[in-house]
């Protein structure tokens, strides 16, 4: 079985320094990618993303909740992500990882920074009760650039998300019966470029990521400013090649956020 | 801690503690500095108390995870739990595996890994005090234990973590500046290749600020690095100079 | 083909050490024709290549070095050393006895024990095993007193000097029988403790001075001070 990943991998990187994919694909493009929303009706939100075969499944869970004591006036915003067993042979069962915690903080990074929800309209009773927004980001099938498909998934469960009404009579929080979808006001999009025998590849699949020197992830709100950056892997990059990366990932972005939120 | 009024960069375009926006925090570096670990570093900067010790290259412990071709390098990045304001739990938090991570991930390319098949190369970082930009002064820290260790190396590898504060680009943001500013990206570099090892950025900035920001974090990195190799010939110097009057 | 230092300049990892047609020699790496320091120490050369000495570093099992080490583990087959290497040494039954024998745990640490020390040879090893000893040449064997201190392997050369000065001029002074190994670990046995003292002093001097020049005489020096020092000490309490 690794044998034949090896010559495999040997043919990638060929391949590579000749600027094509084994896939056909060209070096900026991405996977076809297939957005679903509100496919978990327990959940306020969800949402399912296929990028290639690699499949992330995005539930927003919203409750109420207290505030952290420097921030009492906003709601809490949380990320989770899973490396569930059944979506790679290399995922094991058990407590999150590195490379679980790495993808929920990076997703997370994005969110936040671009101030994808606006946290202070979350708050009910200031310093006492606001609400929370559970993500949590389920990987069911590992083909690679998990980064790119969660943090698509985590929009999508957002944007699709309706929470109750809630209102504060008398010190206590009410439910309404109405539904209102939650403040989402940017549209953050990750974009993930391989490092491949010095040649920069976007959406690297599985083999690609076993075969790639490093990677580079930049997130980019809806107005073309950074707000989230993360290398990865154990090689480097020049200052040179992140420019390239950032000019190309600006692109992709604005592409890839169409899929999400129909303007 | 300044007040919620205080402005970060003062009409003079000085900040709080007195620096120009492209000046570093005052720093130190020991090295050799424990006496059990196989390699040790600290460094004091700014406010920062960091120590780092590196055990290997040794047995792998559980045997399983040895690779036949190379040595595994392991990090651990840990704040203690007296080193915040606000008392921060022993536990590691997801944060500090992040950051064991990319640090990790930021030394490796350094390291002739593939000399010590079957061995690992234990890294410990420990933060003492913190003062915003830890995980950069916990690499330049880590780099000089593992060279005080006799592990072989391509290169040192340094790092420096600029920002934007008030709307300028500034270099070495304490925690204070962090917290009150709009950008923070910290940066690990092997000067001789140019390489970049450790990216990461949060907040918001255009693209033509975070080149600028990156510039910033390169010109900080290569002073830090002088007095990396500084710290390295120190001890030897110091001998040479006392005892051949 | 220019070098950027003198002969004997300290280097650290990273510090290009000379461009052109040099051969990358020990603590050395070279990369389209520059060639790099990988480890802190000092700069050799010739006109042909370019070697860093290592003013730290650790041991890499040889095949063929002599080495100090000791017993960690009692296996069925042999035992476990430590030669204070990334890899523990492996000292085989069959290398020490001269019957087959039946694998009793308890015959083999009645030879060699847990704590046990032995002198060594290395007479295999590759990237894919650890090092493999013997104890069948003359001299060597189990260490049975004395006293074992480390110090940093590549120093070896300098604490035994040139034709071994150094190191006979320390046996003489200190009335001392020492055995250096190559792993860096080297083995006093004196006539009187405090003769052993004044050799581990001696060569801990060395160690950490082994970067300048006129060692030899200071080294000297230092011993015949503490021999003085120590005749005062007795006649003072006579």
């Amino acid at each position: 079985m690794s044998m034949i990943v090896r010559v495999k991998q040997r043919q990638i990187a060929q391949l590579m320094s000749k600027g094509k994919r084994l896939d056909g694909r060209g070096l900026n493009d991405y996977r076809e990618i297939k957005v679903e929303m509100g496919v978990i009706e327990k959940a306020e939100g969800s949402a399912r993303v296929l990028l290639g075969k690699t499949e992330v499944m995005v539930g927003v869970k919203v409750q109420v909740g207290e505030p952290f004591s420097d921030t009492p006036n906003e709601g809490v915003l949380t990320v989770n992500a899973e490396l569930v067993p059944l979506a790679s042979p290399s995922f094991e069962p058990g407590p999150p990882g590195e490379n679980a915690i790495e993808l929920a903080r990076v997703v997370d990074r994005g969110l936040r920074e671009a101030k994808t929800i606006n946290i202070e309209k979350l708050c009910l009773e200031p310093g006492k009760k606001v609400i929370v927004v559970f993500i949590d980001v389920y990987v069911l099938n590992h083909d690679g650039n998990l980064i790119d498909a969660s943090a698509i998934a985590a929009l999508a469960a957002l944007v699709n998300t309706k929470m109750p009404k809630y209102e504060v009579e008398d010190g206590q929080v009410k439910v309404k019966s109405s539904y209102t979808p939650l403040p989402v006001q940017n549209y953050p999009i990750a974009v993930t470029f391989a490092k491949i025998n010095d040649k920069l590849a976007v959406d690297p699949w599985l083999e690609e990521e076993q075969v790639m020197d490093a990677r580079l992830t930049i997130a980019f709100e809806k107005d073309g400013k950074i707000c989230a950056i993360q290398k990865g892997g154990t090689g480097y990059f020049t200052t040179e090649q992140i420019s390239e990366v950032a000019k190309m990932a600006k692109e992709k972005a604005s592409e890839i956020r169409k899929l999400v939120v129909k303007e | 801690m300044p007040k919620a009024e205080e402005k970060l960069i003062d009409k003079e375009g000085l900040r709080i503690d007195g620096r120009k926006t492209n000046e570093l925090r005052a720093t130190k570096i020991g090295v050799g500095v424990l006496g059990n670990a196989d390699g040790s570093a600290y460094i004091e900067q700014g406010k920062n108390k960091i120590l780092a010790g590196v055990y290997g290259p040794h047995e792998v412990h559980p045997k399983h995870l040895a690779l036949p071709d190379r040595s595994l390098l392991r990090c651990r990045y840990h704040m203690a739990p007296f080193s915040v304001e606000e008392r921060k739990s022993p536990a590691p938090s997801r944060r500090e595996h992040e950051i064991s991570k990319v640090i990790r991930e930021s030394l490796e390319p350094a390291i002739f890994l593939e000399y010590y098949p079957r061995t690992s190369i234990d890294l410990f970082i420990e933060v003492l005090q913190a003062d915003g930009g830890t995980r950069c002064a916990g690499v330049t820290a880590a780099s000089l234990a593992l060279a005080d260790a006799g592990i072989p190396m391509r290169d040192l590898i340094v790092a420096c973590a600029s920002g934007k504060i008030e709307g300028q680009l500034a270099v070495d943001l304490s925690d204070a500046e962090d917290k009150k500013g709009e950008a923070d990206v910290p940066v690990a570099l092997m000067p001789n290749l140019n390489a970049i090892t450790l990216l990461q950025m949060d907040g918001q900035l255009t693209l033509e600020e975070f080149e600028k920001a990156i510039e910033l974090s390169l010109e900080g990195c290569k002073q830090l690095y002088a007095l990396q190799k500084e710290a390295l010939k120190s001890k030897y110097a110091t001998v040479k100079e006392e005892v051949e009057e | 083909m220019p070098t950027f230092y003198e002969r004997r300049q300290i280097v650290t990892p990273g510090d290009l050490l000379a461009e052109g047609n040099y051969a990358a020699g020990e603590n050395t790496f070279k990369e389209n024709d520059k060639l790099y320091a990988t480890r802190v120490g000092l700069i050799e050369y010739d006109e042909r290549r370019v070697s860093v000495v290592a003013l730290k570093a650790f041991y890499l099992p040889n095949i063929g070095d002599t080495v100090i080490g000791k017993v960690t583990d009692v296996t069925i087959s042999g035992w476990l050393v430590d030669i204070s290497a990334p890899y523990p040494a492996l000292l085989r039954a069959s290398d020490v006895m001269e019957r087959s024998y039946s694998p009793q745990k308890d015959e083999l640490s009645s030879i060699f024990d847990v704590g046990d020390l032995m002198m060594a040879k290395i007479v295999s090893y590759d990237r894919t095993r650890d090092p493999l000893l013997s104890i069948r040449e003359p001299g060597l064997g189990k260490i049975t007193d004395g006293q074992i201190i480390k110090v940093t392997p590549t120093k070896i050369p300098r604490i035994i000097g040139r034709k071994g000065s150094m190191i006979g001029m320390i046996k003489q002074e200190t009335d001392c029988h020492i055995i250096l190994g190559q792993n860096g670990i080297a083995l006093i046995r004196g006539k009187s403790p405090e003769g052993e003292r004044l050799a581990v002093m001696a060569i801990y001097k060395i160690e950490s001075e082994s970067h300048t020049s006129g060692l030899t005489d200071r080294v000297t020096e230092l011993l015949k001070r503490e021999k003085e020092k120590e005749k005062e000490g007795e006649t003072k309490n006579a």
